[in-house]
Formats: C-alpha cells, sequence, structure tokens
C-alpha cells in the first residue's frame, strides 16, 4: 500500500513537470498558427524551420553562447578551486561568500548590475557583453560542483607522486586532476544548461540585433510565437532525452561521483 | 610553489571584482543619486509610495504561498525518492534537470494553453463532467507558474541532505523505541533542516523576483515587483529609480540569506 502511495505521488508529480513538455511537443505537429485549436498534424514546421535564418541564427547564438561560457568559467573555476582550497580561511571566506553572490542573488539584480556596469564603461552592447555576463553567473556552479571533489582528496596521493620524482604540475595532472574530473564535468553540464535556459540577465545584457532563443521568445510572446520555435525545442529536447538514455544504459563505472 | 598556487586564483580573483562587485557598487551608487548626480533617498523611499508598496506586497504574498507549496509537493517527494536504491540516484535528478533544457519561457507558455477557458486542462475537466478551473490571469496561475518553475530547487536540496542521513541514526531511533512518527519528527526531519532551508530560498528568492512569470500567465494586469523594476530599465529607462528598487529588493534577499546561514551553520544543504 505504502510503494502504492509512493508510486502514485511521484507519477503525479512526473505528469506536472512534463505537462508542458508534453504539450509543446503536440503543438509542434500543429497545422494550425495558434495556440488554442488544434488544425491537425503536420510536419510542415520542422522543414520551415530550417529555412528560418533568424531562429538559426538565434540558435547559434545560444549554443555558443553556452559552450564558450561553459568553457572558460570551468577553466577560471577550476583553477580557483586549486588555490582556494589551500588559502588561509580568511581567504576562503571571502572567496566561497563571493562565489555565493551570483547563485544567491535575484538574477534580475545581477542583469541590472551588470547592464550598469557596461553603461558606465561604454561598452557596446551585443555578444561579448551577454558572454561576460553568462561566464559570470556560471563561474559558481563550477566551483560549487569541484570543492566538494577537492575536499575530499587525499593529499597523501599527490606527495606520494612528487617523493616518487614527479614535477608538481605533472603529479596534479596524473593524480589529482583524474580524481577532480567527476566534479568538473558536472560544473560544465550546469553551467552549459544554466546559459541555454538563462532568460533574465541576457535580457538585460544583449544588444539590438542579437538575439539568442530566449530573447527571441520574449519578443514573440506578444506577437504570438512562430511554431518553428516548438519544432525547435522538441527537437533539442529529443536530443538531450536520448543522449541521457545512452549514457545511462552504458555500462556505469565503478564511482560515478555525480553527486549533484 | 605555495605562492605560485595562489596565482590559480588570480583570474577568478580579478572576475569577481570586475563582474560580481564592481556592479553590485554601482546598483548602491546609482540608487543613490537623482538624475542630475546629486545624493538622495528619495529613488529607496519610492517603495512606499501605493504603486510600489502594493507590487511589492503582491511578490511578497505570492511568493510566500508558492515557497510553502514547494515545501508540501517537494519534502514526500525527496523521502520517497531518497528510500530508492542508490544507483537510481543520478536518474532521479536528471528527471528534475531534464525539463531546463526546453526553454523556461517556452514551458510557463505551454501553462497558459493547458489553462486557458478552452484549454486542455479545461476540455478534460468537461469530459469527465467535472467543475472547469478559471485561473488563468490570476494571482493562482502564477502561483502555479512559480511552484512549476522553481519546484527541483526544493527537491534537490532535500533530497541531498536526506540521501546523505545514516541509516544507523535512525535504526537507533527504532531500536530505543520510538515510532514512524517520532522518528521524523526528532530524527529525520532536524537532520534535513539544512536542505529544508536551502531549498526555501533557492525558491523564495528566484519567485519574489520574477518577472517573466507574472508577464506570462499574469496577463499584465498584475505586476510584481520585478515586473517594476524591470518597466524602469528597459522602458522608462530611469535607472536611478530602478536600482533605487532593486536596492530595497536586496535587503530582503540578504534578510533571507542571514536567516538561512543562522539556521544552517555548516553550509551542508548545497544544492549540488
Amino acid at each position: 500500500m505504502k510503494k502504492f502511495i509512493s508510486r502514485f505521488y511521484i507519477t503525479i508529480i512526473f505528469i506536472f513537470l512534463y505537462a508542458p513538455i508534453a504539450t509543446l511537443i503536440v503543438l509542434s505537429f500543429n497545422k494550425s498558427k495558434t495556440r488554442a485549436k488544434w488544425g491537425g498534424f503536420t510536419t510542415k514546421w520542422y522543414v520551415e524551420l530550417f529555412e528560418n535564418e533568424v531562429i538559426l541564427e538565434a540558435l547559434q547564438n545560444t549554443l555558443l553562447l553556452a559552450l564558450l561560457s561553459a568553457l572558460i568559467a570551468t577553466v577560471i573555476g577550476t583553477a580557483a578551486c586549486i588555490a582556494i582550497n589551500h588559502m588561509h580561511r580568511a581567504w576562503r571566506t571571502f572567496f566561497m561568500g563571493v562565489t555565493n553572490i551570483p547563485m544567491l542573488n535575484a538574477d534580475i539584480v545581477t542583469g541590472i548590475s551588470l547592464m550598469l556596469l557596461y553603461l558606465s564603461f561604454g561598452m557596446t552592447f551585443g555578444f561579448t557583453t551577454i558572454l561576460l555576463a553568462h561566464i559570470t553567473f556560471n563561474i559558481p556552479y563550477v566551483i560549487l560542483s569541484v570543492m566538494p571533489k577537492m575536499k575530499q582528496l587525499n593529499r597523501h596521493t599527490y606527495e606520494a607522486a612528487m617523493d616518487l620524482g614527479a614535477g608538481p604540475v605533472y603529479a596534479f595532472f596524473k593524480v589529482v586532476f583524474p580524481e577532480l574530473l567527476p566534479g568538473i564535468f558536472t560544473g560544465f553540464l550546469m553551467a552549459f544548461t544554466m546559459s541555454l535556459d538563462d532568460f533574465i540577465i541576457t535580457h538585460f545584457t544583449k544588444g539590438p540585433g542579437v538575439d539568442t532563443l530566449s530573447t527571441k521568445i520574449y519578443t514573440e510572446l506578444k506577437k504570438g510565437i512562430k511554431p518553428e520555435m516548438y519544432a525547435l525545442s522538441t527537437i533539442i529536447f529529443i536530443t538531450v532525452l536520448v543522449l541521457l538514455i545512452i549514457i545511462n544504459k552504458a555500462p556505469a563505472k565503478k564511482e560515478t561521483g555525480r553527486e549533484l | 610553489m605555495k605562492n605560485k598556487r595562489n596565482l590559480l586564483a588570480g583570474p577568478y580573483l580579478i572576475w569577481s571584482v570586475a563582474f560580481i562587485i564592481i556592479p553590485l557598487i554601482m546598483v548602491f551608487y546609482y540608487g543613490f543619486i537623482d538624475r542630475d548626480g546629486g545624493f538622495t533617498l528619495e529613488n529607496i523611499m519610492a517603495i512606499a509610495s501605493p504603486e510600489h508598496s502594493k507590487a511589492l506586497w503582491i511578490s511578497m504574498r505570492l511568493s510566500l504561498v508558492s515557497t510553502v507549496i514547494c515545501f508540501l509537493l517537494a519534502y514526500p517527494l525527496a523521502m520517497i525518492l531518497a528510500n530508492l536504491s542508490v544507483n537510481q540516484n543520478q536518474f532521479i535528478v536528471l528527471v528534475f534537470i531534464l525539463p531546463m533544457w526546453m526553454n523556461f519561457l517556452l514551458r510557463t507558455l505551454a501553462w497558459q494553453t493547458l489553462l486557458e477557458k478552452n484549454g486542455v486542462i479545461n476540455s478534460v475537466l468537461k469530459f469527465l463532467s467535472l467543475p472547469t478551473v478559471n485561473i488563468i490571469n490570476t494571482e493562482a496561475a502564477i502561483i502555479l507558474g512559480m511552484v512549476y518553475n522553481f519546484l527541483p530547487f526544493m527537491v534537490l536540496p532535500i533530497y541531498n541532505s536526506l540521501a546523505r542521513l545514516d541509516r544507523d541514526v535512525i535504526n537507533a531511533a527504532r531500536d530505543l523505541g520510538a515510532n514512524n512518527v517520532q522518528t521524523f519528527l526528532r530524527i529525520i526531519f532536524p537532520l534535513s533542516i539544512p536542505g529544508v532551508v536551502s531549498g526555501v530560498t533557492m525558491v523564495f528568492v528566484p519567485a519574489l523576483t520574477t518577472f517573466v512569470i507574472s508577464a506570462i500567465l499574469g496577463g499584465s494586469k498584475i505586476l510584481l515587483i520585478g515586473n517594476v523594476i524591470e518597466q524602469e530599465f528597459t522602458q522608462a529607462s530611469n535607472w536611478n529609480l530602478g536600482s533605487g528598487l532593486s536596492i530595497v529588493l536586496m535587503i530582503f534577499i540578504i534578510l533571507s540569506m542571514i536567516i538561512s546561514s543562522i539556521l544552517d551553520k555548516d553550509g551542508e544543504g548545497n544544492m549540488l
């Protein structure tokens, strides 16, 4: 009985979480242009999607931003973790405090604060300003994923490698880095996802002419969303779903260490 | 050697000063000056005007209600998930992260389609001859949107703190004669408080400050404090007033952070 209630509850929450996603997938096959009516089945939006250069450009911007910001944030964040872990308590508190600011602060305030910074320094709003903003809110995700791995490290293995004649850099990449890798990977993935899904901060840091999928959708909200957008989201979602299933089905490694 | 290692934090130090600390100082700077650059408290005091204080009051109310609902939904769910076998761990997290790959605006927009007067939900209810719901463009729809978007931020930290619980402690309580309710109230719940606290802040702050959910599901009739600030920046171009209101907003965020750090001293309740 208890098991039944548990199952039932999980199913309800699952439906709640995935109902809008199912709706969007259905809409992508809707012949009628409005969301309100079902006009019959069609795949034409999928064809038109690849002819819609505005959407494709927004997609390219979105992916490029996500990839670049996640990569740069991973490098800066991981390097910082290595140093912070050995610092004096005061410095560590400072760094972890700073790291928590973008995590805990409201996105709208982060967005506004960066907008004011760019305005004051007379920067031109465009791709670069969005990229800088995305790196800024991505670094904390990397640090918070790598730091726990850093703390679990056994110092003696690194010292042993040094005793056996390895230089600090060689010892790091041979001994420490593999241990950190799951955390780094998680951080990168989180950063990539957050960048991809961000709207609010991009909204305040973008310039005219540069759009990501989110900002494109926001401007379309008033005019009506182009059905190609549903088709594109469906493709993205299904791709990620398939990738995740493949990764999960692949023979599990001994210690997965993905403590998200 | 040691100094060389410290250099690795250099890029992050520069980055965080340039893109986190200085921008925040700018918000305070703009918030305390008027258009001519003179010092003023007017932008902060503007929160007391009827329209602004009403927006803040609605935001507070809606975000509190959605935080409570998120907690009530998430806790039992986290308990069920924590009792599943360990190797399903990754899968569970993925189930909650996966929706984020479908754009946040589109997901919220989909609720509009679901909730509309002749939308999917009402069609199903009509078919089952049940009373229909008309909550689109009301506060209820905004709350639903908040709960929907932020529920994962409540589930994951609670799940993490429950999954880390030492089974021996629970077994010890049972051995000493505690029943299910006692074990929960005196052992499980107190030990999961860091997760709860973290979840509450992770839901409350974005809910308090959102302007998108209210724009999509509230039919632009219900203005939250986030909507007011957004309009000051993008339409009215009154950065000073927008910054002043942001400072007020930050005071509430800082308050909730202080409360959470008191309740979660060791910082155990991380989402990650």
